[in-house]
């Protein structure tokens, strides 16, 4: 896996190439979790263009950042999401209270 | 077409894509839909994750995957030999986990019941967990 971050304001952009499961999703955390520890990052886009998998492994992975940017008053918003991972946004629920787009 | 294939691998997370790899080679010899193969990539990925997670407790193991073609479906069988569930049906409750500290979601059974057509799970403890998963392809 991939993982391009970009801070643009107090936005963090993250771009995900590959696979998105258990075996990754620990390095997906840590490389998040370090920008959000050393910047003051209030909203998160995660940019799924090129993630041509996810399993539940990412719902842990997003769900868990989704709290702690709620936390600090911001947003999480998924974009460029394709449809196998649409498929476990819709069944997880968290497309009922993150922004979500094609 | 009737087919089969067996495979057995160290209970490692890297091995989480090999797996998914191995029955999606395996399942494209049936006719199937580009969603019906990502739902049984995701459903595999599920049930590997859960041998390696709960059942090793991220220590050493043996994983062993069996896929089966009967009839226009797939039967996919994934067995762990390590400490088994103590409650099937709590287990397979929607976002329970025994490990929320690891950001676990727990939707991995709720996965794969979504994604498959028939699940069963049998679990003794101290001896290992099955399961098993089929898919109706086309159906």
């Amino acid at each position: 896996m991939d993982i391009k971050l970009e801070l643009i304001g107090t936005t963090l952009v993250v771009k995900i190439d590959g696979e998105i499961d258990h075996h990754t999703a620990a390095m997906l955390k840590s490389e998040i979790d370090r920008e959000l520890n050393v910047h003051n990052v209030t909203n998160l886009v995660l940019d799924f263009d090129r993630v041509t998998f996810m399993d539940s492994s990412g719902i842990g992975v997003i769900a868990g950042r989704y709290k702690e940017i709620t936390a600090r008053g911001g947003k999480v918003m998924l974009i460029r999401v394709k449809p196998q991972v649409d498929k476990i946004l819709e069944i997880s629920g968290l497309k009922t209270i993150m922004e979500c787009s094609h | 077409m009737e087919n089969y294939m067996k495979l057995e691998i160290p209970a490692k997370s890297c091995n989480e894509s090999l797996v998914r790899a191995v029955v999606s080679a395996f399942a494209v010899q049936l006719d199937l839909s580009i969603e019906e193969l990502a739902d049984i990539k995701t459903a595999v990925s599920e049930a590997v994750t859960n041998s390696i997670v709960h059942g090793y407790s991220n220590m050493k193991g043996t994983i062993k995957v069996v896929c089966r073609m009967i009839d226009g479906c797939i039967e996919i069988e994934i067995t762990d030999y390590g400490v088994g569930i103590e409650d099937i049906d709590t287990a397979m409750q929607p976002l329970f986990t025994s490990k929320p500290e690891c950001e676990r979601s727990g939707m991995g059974f709720t996965v794969m019941q979504t994604f498959m057509d028939e699940l069963k799970v049998s679990s003794k403890l101290g001896e290992g967990t099955v399961v098993t998963m089929k898919k109706r392809i086309g159906g």
